[in-house]
């Protein structure tokens, strides 16, 4: 272990000393007048903690320094917002604290796991994978057909400035409250990146590579194969991950406009409207969450499907 | 589509004006027949209830329903211009009126995430210490949904006493400004270290190297990162609009209509504010056309 490092580890576990210390403070529950002294000391904290970020950010370039580096930056946010919150007295209604959101996320766990499966397991999930696989499966039927393709492209790429997710009331009117408006709606959405994604990855591939098959005899299946989709596999996983967090957004806002009693975006706007924020910031978490990970599980994927391409072998370092 | 638009006029319409008037037409046409098909059940049972029918009786019917499962297209046409010519602009019964609402807190939102995205970029580009800790959230905030946050954005400013514009525009600040961000780290990141250097033996400051090589360099990185934020800035000041009571804009529109079920109203409002998503791109990829245009010349 490097010199640097040992400061920077030091420096850090001071920190969290003093910074527990700090919280132990009866003018951090609120339940004594804020002194000079208290200032003082999350003065010091606050100088303390971006020294401790920068101590560690100015290590070597290595991935686990990067990601220790962010995940200390969230701490110290997440303490912050706890200490100041409190400290100050805001009210819930503007900001609970994240201590207030957690417990509520537990409290509410049953709920909140109705809302989950109503949203992302029903709408989002399923609308997710019609609506891809709709724009995959078009995108390779026209390929064929340049007359098609000229029409229908500039038109599909068009539709990326049209508020989509505005068809959530006709959704409604057609499918119902439950999750199949929903699902109508996020199919809507991701379709036309799909298409455009999909289509400008089969023509991605070099002329070289394409000859080189022309004289292997390779069928438009073969090429197809063996060439043009691997070639695709980068933009379509692309595509994918827009889609993942524009379903989210789509099954959460055509809930707005009406749902069943339970789903994320419908205990978003309830809750909001009671001023029960706590609740509010956990299906925030949940949404927040979910799109994360789903967005995570899509890297892997990538990584894994395309581990050839130059932009993942940028991103991983080698 | 930045490639398309730097084509010539003639070129792009012969290559491509064809085949998009025939999918339009195709489109319009199974707008027609989907009309028919879905609301034909509709009228057999409250139009033609007591009176032998024909076909063509039928075929009328389900084009000039009151309120129709899908209206016909020209229907909505017929709506949309009465709604724009037959009241004054000032009546929220002109949809230009809501367009203008929902302009502003758009471009509101859109020059104020610009604004941030760009100090956060320049940020971020000069020290090691925000490129470690603050990009990697940035990157992943672009993951969450961030609409959802939308109606705690409304209540935490409608307490503190922002009303109005402020609200929707801090929404759709909140969307413009990731994207242009990760564009705008990206574009300043891209002059190559020759050029560095070369500025390095001019002795220039931060602030020449910022002006002379980055922020120029940064140029063809951002303007799709605007396009992209505009739209979205759009989507944000529309569903900005669903929760504080629906007085007026786009949104509040699109539910009134759909509380009282005005299907007509719904589906004028989403041509009109498809219209405008395509106005305010086409506003951005202008301004891009001209700029990208001096830089070719130069």
């Amino acid at each position: 272990m490097s010199r640097a490092a040992k400061t920077s580890l030091v420096l850090v576990a001071v920190s969290a000393l003093l910074a527990a210390g700090l919280m132990q403070q009866p003018q951090a529950q609120a339940q004594a007048p804020l002194t000079p002294l208290f200032w003082l000391g999350v003065g010091m904290l606050g100088l303390l903690a971006l020294v401790s970020v920068r101590q560690l950010a100015a290590l070597d370039g290595s991935r686990l320094t990067g990601s220790l580096t962010a995940a200390l930056f969230g701490l110290w946010l997440l303490y912050f917002w706890q200490l100041l919150v409190v400290a100050l007295e805001v009210p819930r209604v503007l900001l609970p604290p994240p201590w207030l959101i957690l417990q509520s996320l537990l409290d509410h766990g049953p709920t909140l796991w109705r809302d989950f499966t109503q949203t992302v397991l029903k709408a989002v999930l399923l609308g997710w994978l019609l609506g891809s696989a709709l724009g995959f499966g078009v995108a390779l039927a026209i390929d064929r057909q340049p007359f098609l393709q000229r029409g229908l492209l500039p038109l599909a790429s068009l539709t990326s400035t049209i508020p989509l997710v505005a068809v959530a009331p006709i959704a409604v009117m057609w499918f119902g409250f439950d999750w199949q408006s929903k699902a109508a709606v996020v199919v809507l959405m991701t379709f036309f990146p799909m298409l455009v994604s999909t289509l400008a990855g089969l023509q991605a591939s070099g002329k070289l590579e394409r000859e080189l098959m022309h004289s292997y005899a390779a069928s438009y299946g073969g090429t197809l194969l063996a060439l043009r989709l691997p070639v695709a596999l980068p933009f379509m996983f692309g595509a994918l991950k827009i889609n993942a967090s524009l379903a989210l957004i789509g099954a959460i806002v055509a809930e707005f406009f009406g749902s069943p009693t339970s789903g994320l975006g419908f205990r978003i706007s309830t809750e909001a409207a009671r001023m029960n924020m706590s609740l509010v910031w956990g299906a925030i978490v949940v949404a927040a969450v979910t799109g994360s990970l789903a967005y995570t599980l899509l890297l892997r994927l990538e990584r894994r499907f395309a581990f050839w391409h130059p932009s993942v072998r940028a991103a991983a370092g080698n | 589509m930045a490639e398309a638009l730097l084509q010539p006029w003639g070129a792009r319409l012969r290559l491509q004006g064809w085949p998009v008037a025939v999918m339009l037409l195709l489109g319009l046409l199974l707008w027609y027949g989907g009309a028919w098909l879905l609301n034909a059940p509709g009228a057999i049972e409250r139009v033609l209830r007591d009176q032998p029918w024909a076909w063509p009786d039928l075929l009328a019917a389900t084009m000039a329903m009151e309120r129709p499962v899908l209206p016909a297209p020209h229907q909505v046409a017929a709506d949309f211009w009465s709604s724009l010519t037959d009241w004054p602009l000032d009546s929220p019964r002109n949809l230009l009126f809501h367009v203008a609402v929902t302009a502003e807190s758009t471009l509101w939102g859109f020059a104020l995430g610009t604004l941030l995205g760009l100090l956060l970029a320049i940020c971020i580009v000069h020290s090691r210490t925000l490129d470690r800790a603050l990009l990697p959230w940035i990157v992943a905030s672009q993951s969450v949904p961030v609409l959802a946050i939308a109606p705690i954005v409304l209540v935490i400013l409608g307490s503190l006493g922002f009303a109005g514009v402020a609200p929707k525009a801090v929404i759709a600040m909140y969307l413009c400004f990731f994207p242009v961000t990760v564009a705008m780290v990206q574009g300043l990141r891209s002059p190559q270290r020759i050029e560095m250097e070369m500025l390095h033996t001019y002795a220039a400051s931060a602030w020449q190297t910022l002006w002379l090589l980055r922020l120029p360099a940064a140029l063809p990185f951002v303007f799709p990162a605007l396009r992209v934020g505009i739209a979205a800035g759009l989507v944000g000041a529309m569903v900005a609009e669903l929760p504080t009571g629906a007085q007026a804009g786009l949104g509040a529109r699109l539910l009134t209509g759909s509380y009282y079920g005005n299907t007509v109203q719904i589906w004028s409002a989403l041509v009109m504010s498809a219209l405008l998503g395509l106005l305010l791109t086409g506003l951005v990829a202008a301004v891009e056309h001209l700029v990208l245009r001096q830089r070719r010349q130069a």
